[in-house]
């Protein structure tokens, strides 16, 4: 589904990822973890083609196709999606207009009508009810004023809404209780199916026990250096980063 | 030396047409250059006026003649030379085209962006319309029901003629001949407008907008405008066009009068899409417009603009709440893009008591724009327990244009209520990224952007016009980020 192949990218001319690889296959949930700095969210962020970053070397390509040419909203039309750490407000845009223009623009692109009206709301009212938001939620304007724990199920919503190939969870346990955690989670395993992907990235295990990952990669200085099952995940959260540093070292 | 044919002749007068922007008919009479009190006459004898309306704009005239163009908004531009103008041409009379295919590409691009029909599209771009008979019967059957209800809907020329009494009465109670240097000048020469009147009690039962748009193609460049509900009436008044209006008057200075009876109510609302110069600034229309409306007892006056041509404006709708109980509300977009310049905003002019007034302001700037809100609440010291809510909102884009706020308050009873709120922000990269992300291209983002922006004031307009007025909004806007 997505392969990343010797990632280098800097952000002025600070090399910030040096040879990342990666390999995910359709049906797998992967996770990356790795302390603060490492560079978890530059690579969710270059794998969305953000253009703050400039990637030196590697290439990233998703069923086969490199994306490194392709504009953000072109990737995202061939089934990339992030879920942000922290989603941005737009004031005066209702979380449903703003869905519905962005499933009619991904439909656009790719050569499709657009969704009819009624289809549309069909499928908003299951995918609420899925991440249990309140309806009242669909009419207010998008991330303004939303709780932490809203705004992430927001953009959980969104990504059950856009149904990608590859989601990339950035931190999406961030500000989040425990309820919220669950119905987040949730949402993302009953989203899951053979033929998508799921990439998480994290901090903290605790989203894991929950999202049970296929694999788990330790990000270090911008190279993945230890990769193993979700056990290796719980090993982390015993002890934390430091050990793996001393492996790397020794 | 080659020969100095007819058509020469012809393309030269064009040309010199082109370079004044005034329509000159080679066939009709035009008036030469400048402006004296003969001048005035003669556009008076010209319309047929009675004697009291002559006088009338010569009494304008003659204040004119002692002001001097205010200076004070935060526009800059090379002052027009009101002796080089010619203040009367012959009846614009439109390019003809056989077909659509003959139009100007770029012009039907937008009118197909705006979801104007093909039939509107002639009309407006003017092709010839003998096969368009459906409006010419649309426009008779509103006619019809208005007069049916009393309500005059005419050219302010053809008002002074019908109901001189009307017009007499009314004309200059709310924006005075001396009001302002381009108020003057507008009482002196004006060329037409409109007129409405609605009775006691009557209830204008649709948006005075449609018959508008399917009447009126041109603009003049001294429109004046004067609209009148009696007591507990109701009116939703449309004026301009989301189509561009490729006019080449340089200089406009509209006037427009409200008058809202004991009771009665104004919808104002404006659309100005005038052309506002090319990226480079050169060109476009100075917009130099008066309104201002006068609420009796508790009365109503709402003015909505959506402002996003012209290449200086300098507009300020009012209400002058001089009943008890009246209200009045302004709710303005403004778009300024390249190197246009607005400077607009609202009086708003508390006299009576328990009097409330709403401004909503939302001013957006791109390229090398420049974009001021200028407003003034005024509380007499009888306008006992008056109310003013004011929001003014900027929104800028890119680092190379300028949001200004001039807030006046001036209370002079203690027992007033007045807010005021101002945010400015910018359109952030991360909120483009995150709409890009969804799929969502740029220019597609900034437009949501905006009109997530602009909801407020765009929820004000009549429903079918606030679409139109949506898409605008994106055009005026289309390759302002890079």
């Amino acid at each position: 589904m997505l392969s990343i192949k010797n990632l280098h990218a800097s952000v002025e001319d600070k090399e910030i990822l040096r040879g990342i690889n990666l390999e995910i296959k359709a049906g797998e949930v992967h996770a990356i973890m790795g302390p603060n700095g490492a560079g978890k969210s530059t690579l969710s962020s270059i794998i969305a083609g953000n253009e703050t970053y400039e990637v030196s070397e590697g290439e990233i390509l998703l069923e086969g196709e490199d994306l490194s040419e392709l504009a953000p909203e072109e990737r995202a039309h061939k089934g990339v999606f992030l879920s942000f750490q922290y989603p941005v407000e737009i004031p005066g845009v209702s979380v449903t207009n703003f869905i519905k223009t962005a499933i009619n623009e991904k439909r656009k692109a790719n050569g499709q009508a657009e969704m009819p009206a009624n289809e549309m709301l069909k499928m908003i009212r299951e995918k609420s009810e899925l991440l249990e938001m309140d309806r009242k939620f669909l009419s207010r304007s998008l991330n303004e004023g939303f709780s932490g724990g809203e705004k992430k199920r927001n953009e959980i919503f969104q990504m059950a809404m856009l149904e990608p190939k590859i989601a990339i969870l950035d931190e999406t346990d961030s500000g989040l209780d425990i309820d919220a955690l669950r119905i987040v989670a949730n949402g993302v395993n009953k989203l899951k199916n053979e033929n998508n992907a799921v990439l998480v990235i994290t901090h903290y295990q605790r989203l894991l026990d929950y999202i049970i990952p296929d694999f788990v990669h330790v990000l270090m200085d911008g190279k993945i250096v230890k990769t193993g099952g979700a056990d290796l995940a719980l090993e982390l959260e015993e002890k934390g980063y430091d050990w793996i540093k001393q492996e790397q070292e020794a | 030396m080659s020969k100095y044919t007819e058509d020469d002749l012809k393309v030269e007068l064009e040309n010199k047409e082109y370079e004044y922007g005034f329509y000159t008919d080679i066939e009709s009479d035009t008036f030469p250059a400048g402006l004296n009190e003969d001048i005035v006459r003669a556009i008076s004898k010209k319309k047929n006026e009675p004697e009291w309306m002559t006088e009338w704009r010569l009494e304008a005239f003659r204040a004119w003649e002692e002001m001097t163009e205010p200076h004070w908004a935060n526009v800059h531009y090379e002052k027009p030379d009101f002796q080089a103008i010619s203040y009367y041409s012959a009846p614009k009379k439109k390019d003809k085209y056989e077909s659509l295919d003959e139009v100007d590409p770029e012009l039907l691009e937008t009118f197909k962006k705006l979801g104007i029909s093909i039939d509107e599209q002639k009309k407006l771009s003017g092709v010839a319309v003998d096969i368009v008979m459906d409006s010419v019967s649309v426009a008779t059957t509103f006619k019809k029901t208005l007069a049916e209800k009393g309500i005059i809907f005419c050219s302010i020329s053809e008002a002074i003629q019908e109901h001189p009494e009307l017009v007499k009465k009314h004309l200059g109670t709310v924006v005075p001949q001396r009001d302002n240097f381009y108020a003057a000048l507008n009482s002196a020469v004006f060329s037409d407008g409109s007129f409405c009147y609605i009775p006691k009690g009557v209830r204008c039962p649709m948006e005075l907008s449609t018959y508008f748009r399917i009447n009126q193609g041109g603009t003049g460049q001294f429109e004046r405008t004067l609209v009148i509900a009696d007591e507990g009436s109701y009116v939703s008044y449309l004026e301009g066009c989301t189509a561009p209006s490729r006019d080449e008057n340089q200089l406009h200075a509209a006037v427009v009068e409200l008058i809202a009876l004991d009771n009665a109510e104004i919808k104002y609302s404006t659309v100005q899409n005038w052309y506002p110069g090319n990226k480079e600034g050169k060109g476009g229309v100075f917009n130099f417009v008066t309104k201002r409306g006068l609420c009796e007892k508790s009365a109503k006056i709402s003015w909505t603009q959506v402002e996003t041509g012209s290449a200086v404006t300098w507009k300020y709708p009012s209400c002058i709440l001089k009943g008890d109980n009246s209200i009045g509300e302004f709710y303005s977009i403004a778009v300024t893009n390249n190197y246009q310049q607005a400077d607009t905003g609202t009086k708003m002019i508390h006299l009576g008591k328990n009097t409330k007034s709403t401004i909503i302001s939302k001013g957006i700037s791109a390229g090398k724009s420049q974009n001021s809100y200028r407003g003034l609440v005024q509380i007499s010291a009888r306008a006992d327990n008056a109310r003013n809510f004011s929001q003014c909102d900027s929104l800028l884009m890119g680092n190379n244009c300028g949001a200004h706020t001039f807030p006046y308050i001036e209370s002079k009873n203690t027992s007033a209520k007045i807010e005021h709120e101002a945010t400015t922000s910018k359109i952030g990269e991360d909120q483009v990224f995150y709409c890009n992300q969804r799929g969502i291209p740029t220019e597609k983002a900034i437009a949501l952007i905006v009109n997530g922006f602009s909801r407020e004031v765009l929820n004000k307009l009549p429903m079918e016009f606030a679409v139109e007025a949506q898409k605008l909004l994106e055009i005026s806007l289309e390759g302002s980020v890079g």
